[in-house]
């Protein structure tokens, strides 16, 4: 039997896994909105296409599938954009299925015509315009690998109209073989063995652990690594989740946000263990600084990201989990031979005493709500069990420092790329993939207005996500900048004329609450959690507060502003 | 250091971009680059030419290997291998200085392909030094126009 291109394309994503897209229509892609009510598919109607993207984005990262978002050419496939480089930042993947103009139309300058696959070739991790409806199904097999192996990322499918209408055979590709992408995904017996021998002689181990742990489900081999062999943990942002927090070898995260123990005892330890992480300027300050003492291993299935910031004492170019898997069977007869607890005990009681000097800590107040006691409120509210999401700015490191996570997959924010207006659309993906759990965006008063629209989308499909507003009435990351570095010239940073954000809530069908009042906080923020449906409460919070511990860009781990 | 690289790529509309624009996004320098179909026409060889210290050639060729499209990247620089650059120069000739141009053009054993009055077109062929010392040698006489081909390379057979 012969199906039109439209109809072969959701039978790909039926048979690709795909539950949810993320969409909305347009010329281009009329065909394919035209059989999506004769498939099993959901279809989420979004408000703005950056709002699409992020809820796959989010829905990829609370679920650990591929999300797939659908929209139309031009300015629909531009709107993508910034979607597509926080996920290519991030390593998330992602399918973007965007229309085009039929085919003979194309560099013709045509309506609504754009060269999304130019545009995006940067920031995908690879991209396709499908010119021939015998290509399709193969295409979409192809991208939905590549999203999903080796280091993940977005990859985009460009639709033109004609191909869509066109009419084949169908033929489902049984197996993706391609002579030039095959990830190397192993570790080298050899470098597992010199690993191991590193970690039985350090004195001063430490695990520094990135967004490839829970990407690659390596978590469980991590936390029986660290705990088994006595080596305390810090994260990068991407990495928060894929530890205990709640465990007494959990640091915090390292780096310009970074807890004063994690960041001294990367540059006192003997042995830094980088695994799933990269290196990122926000982590490391001043490269030539970072972790003087220490022979560095690095874990990375992206050779790219080997030696490319630091250079590496011994590089391990594999899949997270499976090289700590290998870690974990190579040095399971050593527990019998080695005491790592009492070998370990004074460098573990060093850094505890780091951790004690200088606590993630604020100055509390009696008349005003201090930000982080949001967060702390929120996570004893939800028992540390929430996904949280974020957008970009103090509200997001105050929500990374204070949340303590214990699992994987339940902090969803844009580390790579630093997107305002992630977090909400994230929030909603998110929920769709945990319908069990309560999903919450911690945002800021800023970045909330950048995708505020998708409020629609939320009532509309009776989400229950909640989102926290730490109102500062400022652009506050941005701020503080000014306030330490520019002489406080607070340039365009100030945001007066905020919409009423309760008003605004109720306007789209949702719930308001404002909090204004530390002594209301915990009661309010319980009684939102406990409302149903889509909730904003606008918690206004001491606007200057700063996020400390902080290093300035380009300095030292060790030079950190404190409390 | 200047490195060769030798580059096998799917034969498929874009792949130059793709690689154009590594090198630019990622502030990498192209020297010269070349491109052809090999006997398997899904197949591209791209033979590029390019600068840095060891650590950049490193992740030049790792980001290389990363695209999708690229099936594999040899550096040149450190095996045994033939190099060939051509170069076509119109070099101004007069009834004076014709005798010296031709002698010269007999020297680097190169070829006179068109000739004119006040012109003669040079080809030459040689690797980058050879190319770059002719270039230099002809250009007293009033080069008018040069193009240059970029590198073409290959392993050689024996490597020791
Ligand atoms: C799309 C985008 N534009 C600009 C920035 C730069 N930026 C980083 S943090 C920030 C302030 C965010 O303000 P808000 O959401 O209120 O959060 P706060 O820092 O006050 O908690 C800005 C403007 C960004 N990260 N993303
Ligand atoms: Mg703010």
């Amino acid at each position: 039997m012969e199906l039109s291109g439209a109809q072969i394309l959701l039978e790909c994503l039926k048979r690709e896994g795909v539950e949810v897209i993320f969409g909305f229509p347009g010329g281009a892609v009329i065909d394919i909105y035209n059989e999506l009510p004769n498939s099993s598919l959901k279809h989420v109607l979004v408000r703005h296409e950056q709002g699409a993207i992020h809820a796959a984005d989010g829905f990829a990262r609370a679920s650990g599938k591929v999300g797939c978002c659908l929209v139309t050419s031009g300015p629909g496939a531009t709107n993508t954009v910034t979607g597509i480089a926080t996920a290519y930042m991030d390593s998330i993947p992602v399918v973007i299925l965007t229309g085009q103009v039929p085919t003979p139309l194309i560099g013709n300058d045509a309506f609504q015509e754009v060269d999304i696959v130019g545009i995006t070739r940067p920031c995908t991790k690879h991209n396709y315009l499908v010119k021939d409806v015998s290509q399709l199904a193969h295409v979409i097999r192809q991208a939905f690998y590549l999203a999903r192996t080796g280091r993940p990322g977005p990859v985009l499918v460009d639709l033109p109209k004609d191909v869509m209408q066109k009419k084949t055979k169908f033929v489902w590709p049984d197996d993706v073989k391609m002579r030039s992408y095959n990830p190397n995904i192993k570790p080298h017996a050899g470098q597992i063995k010199k690993v191991a021998q590193l970690i039985r002689d350090a004195e001063r181990p430490i695990i520094y652990a990135g967004g490839g742990v829970i990407t690659s489900k390596g978590h469980e081999a991590l936390t029986w690594l660290a705990q088994n062999l006595h080596i305390p943990v810090t994260a990068t942002l991407m990495g928060l989740g894929c530890f205990p927090g709640k465990d007494k070898l959990w640091l915090g995260m390292l780096g310009m946000h970074g807890t004063y123990a994690a960041n001294m005892a990367i540059n006192n330890a003997d042995l830094v263990l980088a695994v799933g992480a990269r290196f990122d300027d926000r982590v490391t300050g001043k490269v030539s600084t970072f972790a003087p003492l220490a022979t560095l291993v690095h874990v990375d299935i992206d050779p790219t990201s080997i030696q490319k910031n630091v250079s590496v004492h011994v590089p391990l170019v594999a899949d997270c989990r499976l090289a700590l898997e290998a870690l974990k069977e190579e040095l399971t007869p050593s527990l019998a031979e080695y005491d790592f607890e009492t070998g370990h005990l004074p460098w573990v009681s060093k850094v505890r005493a780091w951790a004690k000097e200088h606590p993630l800590t604020y100055k509390p107040s009696e008349t005003t709500i201090k930000p982080q006691s949001v967060v702390e409120t929120l996570h004893e509210l939800t028992k540390g069990e929430a996904v949280i999401c974020t957008e970009v700015g103090q509200h997001q490191m105050w929500a990374a420092q204070f949340y303590t996570f214990n699992e994987p997959n339940c902090f969803l924010s844009s580390g790579g790329l630093g997107t305002m207006g992630y977090g909400f659309p994230a929030a909603i993906g998110a929920q769709f993939a945990r319908p069990d759990k309560l999903v919450i965006d911690i945002a800021g008063d800023g970045s909330i207005q950048m995708n505020i629209q998708e409020l629609a989308t939320s009532v509309c499909n009776n989400l229950g996500v909640k989102i926290v507003i730490l109102n500062n009435g400022y652009l506050g990351m941005v701020r503080q900048w000014q306030e330490l570095f520019y002489n406080k010239n607070y340039s365009s940073t100030c945001m007066d004329a905020q919409p009423d954000f309760v008003k605004l809530a109720e306007a789209y069908g949702a719930t308001g609450f404002r909090i204004t009042a530390p002594g209301d906080l915990t009661r309010v923020l319980k009684q939102a959690l406990e409302t149903p449906g889509t909730v904003i409460v606008d918690v206004r919070v001491e606007r200057e507060e700063n996020v400390y511990p902080m290093v300035p860009a380009g300095a030292s781990l060790t030079d950190m502003l404190l409390v | 250091m200047r490195h060769i690289l030798s580059v096998t790529v799917e034969n498929e509309p874009g792949v130059l971009s793709r690689v154009a624009g590594l090198f630019s996004g990622r502030g990498f320098n192209i020297e010269s680059l070349n491109v052809g179909p090999t006997l398997d026409p899904g197949v591209s060889v791209m033979t590029i030419t390019t600068e840095g210290d060891e650590q950049i050639i490193e992740q030049i060729v790792k980001q290389l290997r990363k695209l999708i499209t690229v099936i594999k990247v040899v550096d040149l620089t450190d095996l045994k291998s033939v190099l060939r650059e051509m170069v076509l120069l119109k070099v101004n000739a007069n009834d004076a200085n014709r005798a010296e141009i031709l002698r010269t053009v007999d020297i680097f054993r190169c070829k006179v392909v068109d000739v004119s009055i006040d012109e003669l077109t040079i080809e030459a062929t040689g690797n980058y030094e050879k190319i770059s010392a002719i270039v230099g040698l002809l250009t007293r006489f009033g080069v008018k126009e040069v193009s240059r081909s970029g590198m073409v390379a290959m392993k050689r057979s024996i490597q020791n």
